[in-house]
C-alpha cells in the first residue's frame, strides 16, 4: 500500500529524531569546580560600588574584601579584613585604618592605603545607589578628597559629626565599602566613568577568588587566585548558572549536575527530604515582613484596632505551613544576627482576646479597610490568612492586589490603607532599619520624606522615640548601645503604625559531599573560599 | 503569552503575472514599504505602552531611599518631562540608527544586549521549527489521505495535545523523563559548565549560536554536547508547531487531493505516493510555506515558559524580566526586534511562495 509510504516515513523520522539524541556523559560535578544554581537575574551592576542587589554583591564577596569584616560568630563584633587595626580619636569624627603589607590585588598590583582611600573616594565621587551607606557621614563628591585621606599604609576617615564607632565600622563593612585596584581601575576609564563600565565585566579585588567571565541573566566563573592572604580556597574554580526554575534545580542536584541550589520552593526542599546524597542547610536572610497601617485612616489609628490587629495574625500557623523554610515569626524589626536584635515575640494568634479590644475600640463592627498586596504568590496566601482571622475579629480587608511597583508607589503617596510589605536592610548596622522604621522628623504630606517608612503611612513617632533612635546612632558604647535598640524594637513592636510579623528564612539545598558553605545571614553575604567537597 | 493561538490564515493566492521578475520587484519593495509602516507603527504602540503603563521607570532606577531630586534628576536625564511627540520623535531617530536605547536595569546599550540574547533564542526556534515541520508536514498528509481513519484519530489527538497541553508541564514532564530518568539528554542550561567554559575562553565565537560555532570551531566535544542540551527544549517547540503544521497541512493536503487534476493523474495510473508527493504537494507547498513561516515567527518571540523551565538565556526571558524589572526601553528594544523578525519573515515567506507558486511560472 501505498498510503502507509507517508506514515512509514513520519515513523521514521520521528524515530531518527530520538536517535540523535546522544547519551549524557556523566552525571558528576569536575571535582575542582563548585556548580552553583541560583536566580541571578536581580544584577544591576557587579561593580563593588554600584552592586546593591543580593546576587551581585554574593559574587563581589568573594572577589572583593573590606577594611574590616563582621565576625560570622558573634553579631556586632569585628574582624580584621585589609587593616590589621582601626581606632577613632577622642573628637569621634576621625577614623584611621592601618593598612596590612603584602596583600596584593588580582592584578598583581599591591594593594596600598592610597588604594583604600581611593576606592572609598570612588564611591563617593560615583554616587551610585548604595553610594548614601557611605555619604549618610557627611562625605560629597566635593569634599571627599579632604575628608578621606592616606599618608603611608595609613588611611584617614573624617566624619561630619560624632557617630556611634559601631555605626561607622558596621557601614564599612557592607559590599560598597569594597577595595578596588585603583590602577588598574583607572586604566580602564572611558569617559569619566571611573572604569565603572569596565567593571561590569571584570573584577579587580584582593579576593579569594578572580572574575573570569560575566554572562548576565546566564552565570558567572569564578577563578581562585593562587597564594591569597586568606589561605587558598579549596575549589579552583565556581561556577554559578542562572536557573530560575526551583523544580529545574531540584532535577539538577538529585542528578548530581549542580552542587548547590539555592533557589528551591518549600515543595521542592520537601522532595529531597530523606534522600542520602542531599542535605539543607538553614541560614537566616535579612528581609522581614511587616504590616503597615495609613495613620490617616481614623480606625487605623486606634491604638485598641492596632492592637487588636497583633493578636489576630496566625503567625505560627502561616511559618509551618504556606511560609515553612521560607520566614520565621519575628516581631521586632530588626532581623536576628544584627547589633541590638531580640528574639522576644509576644504575639500570637487569640481571637477573644483581638475581639474584647475590637470591643473596646469604641468604632462599629465591622470596620471595612482595604489591603493592599503585591500579586505574587506567597504575599496572597498571607493576606488571605490575615484577611480570614480579621474577618473574626470585626476587620473586614478589601483585597487591593496590583504589581508590586503600583503597591509601592501607592505605599510612597500614602494612598493606602493597610499594605503587606518586607523591608531588607541597605546595611549591616541597626541604624539602617531603625532610621526607617522609628524615625521621620516630620511627619506632614509637604515633607514627602518617603525614604522613612514611617512617613509613608503617616506615623509620628513623637519627640522622644524619633529623639532616642537619633541618640542610639550617635552611642559610643557599643552595648548601651545594642540596648537601647531594644527598647526602641520594644516600643514600635508594641505601639505603632507597623505590624511587625516574620523574619526570612533560607535553605540551600546541596549535594551531601559539600561542607563550609556560609550563605551569610541577615548581614553578610555568601562565601565561596570555605567550600570543599 | 506562550498560549497565544497562531494568526489566521491570510488568502495567499493570486492571479498569475504577465512577468515574474517584474512581480517579484514590485512585491519586494511593497513589502518594504510595509516592513516600515508596520515597524512605524509598532514603534508607536510600544512608544504609548511604555508611557501610559503605571510603572514610575524613576522609581526602578534610582530604588526606594531615593530623595525627590535625586528622581527629579533622573527624570531630567530620560528626557520625561519633554512633551510626547519630541519624546516619541527622538525614540524613532534612535531606533532607525539602530540605538534601541540604554536598559533602565543595567545601563547597557539595547541592541548590544538583544544581540547577546537573540541567538540562543534563533537557534532553539531553528531546530524547533525544522522538528515541527519535518513531523508535521508528512503526518498531516498521512491524516489527509486517510480522513477518519485511525492514523488520522492519532496525528489529531497528538496534535490537539501539543496545542493544548501547557508547555511549563509538558517540559519539565520531558526533563523528568528524559534527563532524570532515561539519561538520553542532557539537563538545563546550554553546555555543561565544563564545555561552557571552553566555549567561553578556549574557542572563537562567530554567531552566538553554539551549534554553528563549536562546529566552525572543530569541537565535535562541544557540539555533541550543545545537542545532548538543545534536543530536548527543540523538540519540544517543535511539538507544539508540529501540532499547528500538521493540521494546516491535512486541510489543504484534502483540498487538493478533492481536485480534477487529482483525479486525472490517479486515472492515468500514476503511482499514489507521485500523486500525493509530487502533484499535490507542489501546491500545497504553496499556503504551506506561510504557514511553517509564520510558526517560526511565532517561537522567534522567545517561548518564555520554555526558557524558564531549561535556563535558556533567550529573547522571550530578556523581555520578561525587564518587564517585571520595570525595564520599559528594554521592552520596547525585545518587541521592537520580535516585530522586526516577524515581518521579515512574513516578506521571505512571500518571497518564496512567489517562487514556487507553478502559477507565476506561466
Amino acid at each position: 500500500m501505498h498510503l502507509k509510504h507517508g506514515f512509514t516515513r513520519a515513523a521514521a523520522i520521528a524515530a531518527l529524531m530520538i536517535g540523535t539524541a546522544p547519551i549524557a556523559l556523566f552525571a558528576e560535578t569536575p571535582a575542582d569546580t563548585l556548580v552553583v544554581a541560583d536566580a541571578i537575574d536581580d544584577i544591576v551592576s557587579i561593580d563593588p560600588h554600584e552592586a546593591f542587589e543580593f546576587s551581585g554583591v554574593d559574587l563581589n564577596n568573594n572577589t572583593y574584601d573590606t577594611l574590616i569584616e563582621l565576625d560570622p560568630a558573634t553579631p556586632g563584633d569585628l574582624v580584621p579584613g585589609l587593616a590589621e587595626s582601626w581606632s577613632v580619636a577622642d573628637d569621634g569624627m576621625t577614623y584611621t585604618f592601618k593598612i596590612k603589607s603584602g596583600i596584593t590585588f588580582s592584578s598583581g598590583n599591591p594593594m596600598t592605603a592610597e588604594d583604600a582611600a581611593g576606592s572609598l573616594r570612588r564611591v563617593v565621587k560615583l554616587n551610585k545607589t548604595p553610594a548614601f551607606i557611605l555619604t549618610q557621614f557627611g562625605l560629597t563628591p566635593e569634599n571627599v578628597d579632604q575628608m578621606i585621606t592616606f599618608e603611608g599604609d595609613t588611611v584617614t576617615l573624617k566624619t561630619d559629626k560624632s557617630y556611634a564607632p559601631s555605626f561607622v565600622y558596621n557601614c564599612l563593612t557592607a559590599g560598597v565599602a569594597n577595595i578596588v585596584d585603583m590602577k588598574t581601575v583607572m586604566a580602564n576609564e572611558v569617559e569619566g566613568d571611573m572604569g565603572n563600565a569596565w567593571l561590569k565585566a571584570n573584577s579587580a579585588g584582593t579576593g579569594a577568588y578572580v572574575l573570569k567571565s560575566f554572562k548576565p541573566n546566564e552565570g558567572y566563573v569564578l577563578e581562585r587566585r593562587e597564594g591569597h592572604w586568606r589561605g587558598d580556597a579549596k575549589l579552583k574554580t565556581i561556577f554559578m548558572q542562572h536557573i530560575p526554575e526551583g523544580a529545574t534545580q531540584r532535577l539538577l542536584l538529585e542528578k548530581g549536575d549542580i552542587d548547590i541550589a539555592r533557589e528551591m520552593t518549600p515543595t521542592d526542599i520537601e522532595g529531597i527530604m530523606g534522600n542520602p546524597d542531599l542535605k539543607v542547610q538553614e541560614d537566616v536572610g535579612g528581609q522581614v515582613y511587616y504590616l503597615a497601617l495609613n495613620q490617616k485612616k481614623t480606625e487605623l489609628a486606634n491604638p485598641k484596632v492596632q492592637e487588636a490587629m497583633r493578636w489576630a495574625i496566625d503567625y505560627k500557623g502561616m511559618t509551618d505551613s504556606i511560609l515553612k523554610g521560607q520566614w520565621v515569626v519575628h516581631q521586632n524589626f530588626l532581623p536576628l544576627g544584627f547589633l541590638g536584635a531580640i528574639e522576644d515575640d509576644p504575639y500570637s494568634l487569640d481571637i477573644e482576646k483581638a475581639k474584647a479590644l475590637m470591643a473596646e475600640s469604641g468604632l462599629t463592627l465591622p470596620i471595612e479597610i482595604g489591603f493592599t498586596v503585591r500579586n505574587n504568590q506567597e504575599r496572597l496566601d498571607i493576606a488571605t490568612s490575615i484577611q480570614n482571622t480579621f474577618a473574626q475579629v470585626g476587620i473586614n480587608l478589601v483585597l487591593d492586589v496590583g504589581d508590586g511597583k503600583q503597591g509601592l508607589e501607592k505605599y510612597r503617596g500614602r494612598q493606602h490603607d493597610i499594605t503587606l510589605q518586607t523591608w531588607g536592610p541597605d546595611y549591616p548596622d541597626p541604624h539602617t532599619n531603625a532610621s526607617t522604621f522609628a524615625l521621620n522628623p516630620d511627619n506632614s504630606d509637604a515633607a514627602n520624606a518617603t525614604g522613612y517608612l514611617a512617613w509613608r503611612t503617616a506615623w509620628d513617632p513623637g519627640a522622644d522615640l524619633n529623639a532616642e533612635t537619633l541618640a542610639a546612632v550617635e552611642e559610643k558604647d557599643s552595648a548601651k548601645r545594642a540596648e537601647m535598640y531594644g527598647d526602641i524594637q520594644r516600643k514600635v513592636r508594641d505601639n505603632s503604625a507597623f505590624v511587625l510579623m516574620f523574619q526570612q528564612a533560607r535553605q540551600d539545598a546541596m549535594r551531601a559531599n559539600i561542607s563550609g558553605f556560609y550563605a551569610g545571614g541577615a548581614t553578610d553575604s555568601t562565601s565561596y573560599w570555605t567550600i570543599t567537597k | 503569552m506562550e498560549r497565544r493561538p497562531f494568526p489566521a490564515m491570510t488568502d495567499t493566492s493570486a492571479p498569475p503575472s504577465e512577468n515574474r521578475y517584474l512581480r517579484l520587484a514590485q512585491q519586494i519593495v511593497l513589502g518594504l514599504l510595509t516592513l516600515a509602516i508596520t515597524l512605524l507603527g509598532l514603534l508607536l504602540v510600544t512608544f504609548i505602552i511604555g508611557r501610559v503603563v503605571p510603572i514610575d521607570p524613576v522609581l526602578s532606577i534610582v530604588g526606594e531611599r531615593a530623595t525627590e531630586a535625586q528622581m527629579q534628576a533622573v527624570r531630567d536625564q530620560l528626557g520625561l518631562d519633554l512633551p510626547m511627540w519630541q519624546q516619541f520623535w527622538i525614540y524613532v531617530r534612535d531606533a532607525v540608527h539602530g540605538d534601541l536605547g540604554t536598559s533602565i536595569r543595567t545601563g547597557e546599550s539595547i541592541s548590544a544586549e538583544v544581540a547577546r540574547y537573540f541567538p540562543a533564542t534563533l537557534e532553539l526556534a531553528t531546530l524547533g521549527t525544522i522538528f515541527g515541520t519535518l513531523v508535521g508536514v508528512p503526518a498531516g498528509v498521512l491524516a489527509a489521505t486517510r480522513p477518519g481513519s485511525l492514523s488520522d484519530q492519532i496525528v489529531r489527538v497528538v496534535g490537539l495535545m501539543g496545542y493544548s497541553m501547557p508547555v511549563f508541564w509538558l517540559g519539565l514532564i520531558g526533563l523528568l523523563v528524559f534527563y532524570g530518568q532515561l539519561d538520553w539528554v542532557s539537563g538545563p542550561g546550554r553546555l555543561d559548565p565544563t564545555y561552557d567554559m571552553m566555549m567561553e575562553f578556549t574557542l572563537t565565537s562567530y554567531t552566538g549560536m553554539i551549534l554553528i560555532d563549536s562546529a566552525l570551531n572543530g569541537a565535535w566535544d562541544v557540539f555533541a554536547n550543545a545537542v545532548s542540551h538543545i534536543i530536548l527544549p527543540a523538540g519540544l517547540l517543535g511539538y507544539v508547531s508540529m501540532a499547528y503544521i500538521s493540521r494546516m497541512t491535512r486541510s489543504f493536503m484534502m483540498n487538493e487531493l478533492g481536485q480534477e487534476y487529482i483525479t486525472t493523474a490517479r486515472v492515468k495510473g500514476m503511482p499514489e505516493w507521485r500523486v500525493i508527493w509530487v502533484h499535490a504537494m507542489k501546491n500545497v507547498l504553496v499556503p504551506l510555506i506561510t504557514v511553517i513561516a509564520l510558526s517560526y515567527a511565532y517561537l522567534l518571540e522567545g517561548s518564555v515558559l520554555t526558557e524558564t523551565i531549561f535556563a535558556w538565556p533567550g529573547l522571550g526571558s530578556y523581555i520578561t524580566d525587564a518587564l517585571f524589572a520595570a525595564d520599559m526601553p528594554a521592552v520596547l528594544g525585545g518587541t521592537v526586534v520580535v516585530g522586526v523578525a516577524f515581518v521579515t519573515l512574513n516578506m521571505v515567506s512571500d518571497i518564496i511562495y512567489r517562487l514556487v507558486d507553478p502559477r507565476a511560472r506561466t
